[in-house]
């Protein structure tokens, strides 16, 4: 079909993207899926993971963690969590958390803290896979 | 009357007030643009938070087992009020603004016989209620050690309540906060946060599908499950965010006041240092001429 999706992914923080844009590659809870312009209405939510935005033969990937994807004939709105632009990471870093994440997780003492370390991994762990995949 | 020295000790000591306030007046103003940017960033979200579950819920109107945080437990009886205030003086009424909307509230639900209970956010406006509602402060939450807002705050202020709310504390939470029109215009608000469908208002209402039918996934109630807490945390954040360049506002425009003050006590005292300066000469000229006539 022709024409443009208008997208628009806004954090708690701020607005990253909005715009007019080919089409969007979604991590849903239940499965990944692409939205195109003129998609049928859907709400769902959303695994952490990375979005891919297509646009003109370009394609960007943002990684983004929990939140909301709503299309509706206006277009559609994701409503994240935390969102990161993935261009914008630095791999060593990452590998670095992942290990730090791990270590934290091992050496948490409370179940409090271990909640909270393995939360951290997996969003961590997201981030690499999201970065390598 | 004062001596000559009093004068220009009290002059250097307006002095250096005006340069204290003077320079409160700036950081305010630097701040403020920040918060103000950062309530323009954050409204996007909020809206289209408050949009996503005007749809849901319009979805879900009239069904049964539609989750309690949305429509509410049936009842009244005890109310939650949630006062966000500033955790700072010497920003003009902007505290005491809130506190007094607060205590409206309170006097207003106490009147028609609910149980009132009462959560501080920011110990200004908690100072001005404990002196009258001690027995019913539940918590007060400093945000002194944060530097800045941000979302884990909202998260952990909406996580209190919702524990409240599970545990059967409360039928309904509202949120007082000052509601930033202007720098030199904030008006104390208050807003119904649970049930979230009278918190809705008017962004309420289902957009036009086209004749297509909603999808959801998964169903409508987990969506709603995760959904809700997350409007909750979106609304206490803004809320918060609101608060802060309201805060900042008021105080620019407080120190501004007090500076121009300073600058107009400064003029008085000058203006009797100087007269008082010259009739001392005066006095001086006049014993010395009688002093040379007599002679």
């Amino acid at each position: 079909m022709a024409g443009k999706l208008q997208f628009s992914l806004v954090s708690p923080e701020k607005e990253l993207f909005s715009g007019e844009v080919d089409g969007v590659d979604v991590p849903g809870e239940e499965g990944d899926f692409g939205v195109l312009p003129g998609h049928a209405p859907v709400m769902t939510t959303i695994r952490a993971g990375a979005i891919i935005i297509a646009d003109g033969g370009e394609k960007r990937r943002l990684f983004i963690r929990g939140g909301f994807a709503d299309v509706t004939p206006a277009g559609l709105t994701i409503l994240a969590e935390e969102a990161v632009d993935i261009a914008d990471l630095d791999a060593g870093k990452v590998t670095e958390d992942l290990r730090n994440a791990e270590e934290n997780l091992r050496d948490a003492s409370t179940n409090e803290k271990r909640e909270a370390a393995s939360a951290r991994l997996e969003y961590v762990r997201g981030l690499s896979e999201a970065m390598n995949g | 009357m004062a001596s000559l020295k009093e004068f220009r000790d009290r002059i250097d000591s307006v002095k250096s007030i005006q340069k204290i306030t003077k320079a409160m007046q700036m950081v305010a103003a630097a701040k403020l643009r920040r918060a103000q940017e950062a309530v323009e960033a954050a409204r996007p979200y909020a809206a289209r938070m408050g949009a996503v579950v005007g749809n849901l819920s319009s979805a879900m109107d009239g069904r049964p087992g539609a989750p309690e945080l949305l429509v509410g437990t049936g009842k009244s009886d005890t109310h939650l009020l949630v006062v966000a205030s500033a955790d700072r003086g010497l920003c003009g009424g902007f505290n005491s603004a809130i506190a007094r909307k607060a205590r409206e509230e309170i006097t207003s639900l106490v009147g028609e016989g609910k149980t009132v209970k009462i959560l501080c956010v920011g110990v200004k406006a908690a100072d001005q209620l404990k002196r009258l509602y001690a027995s019913q402060m539940v918590d007060v939450i400093s945000l002194r050690e944060h530097k800045k807002i941000d979302s884990t705050i909202a998260a952990d202020i909406a996580a209190k309540i919702l524990a409240m709310f599970s545990a059967g504390e409360f039928d309904i939470c509202t949120l007082v906060f000052s509601r930033f029109n202007s720098v030199i215009s904030q008006t104390p608000t208050a807003q119904v946060l649970i049930p979230a469908k009278d918190s809705l208002g008017d962004v309420a209402g289902a957009p036009d599908l086209g004749g297509a039918s909603y999808d959801y996934e998964p169903d409508e109630e987990d969506i709603l499950k995760i959904l809700l807490p997350r409007n909750l945390t979106t609304q206490i954040f803004q809320a918060l965010l609101e608060n802060v360049a309201g805060e900042m506002g008021a105080k620019m425009s407080a120190m501004d006041n007090s500076t121009r003050n300073a600058g107009e006590m400064i003029d008085k005292l000058s203006l009797q240092y100087n007269r008082k300066r010259q009739s001392m000469i005066t006095t001086e000229l006049i014993e010395i001429i009688a002093g040379a006539e007599a002679v």
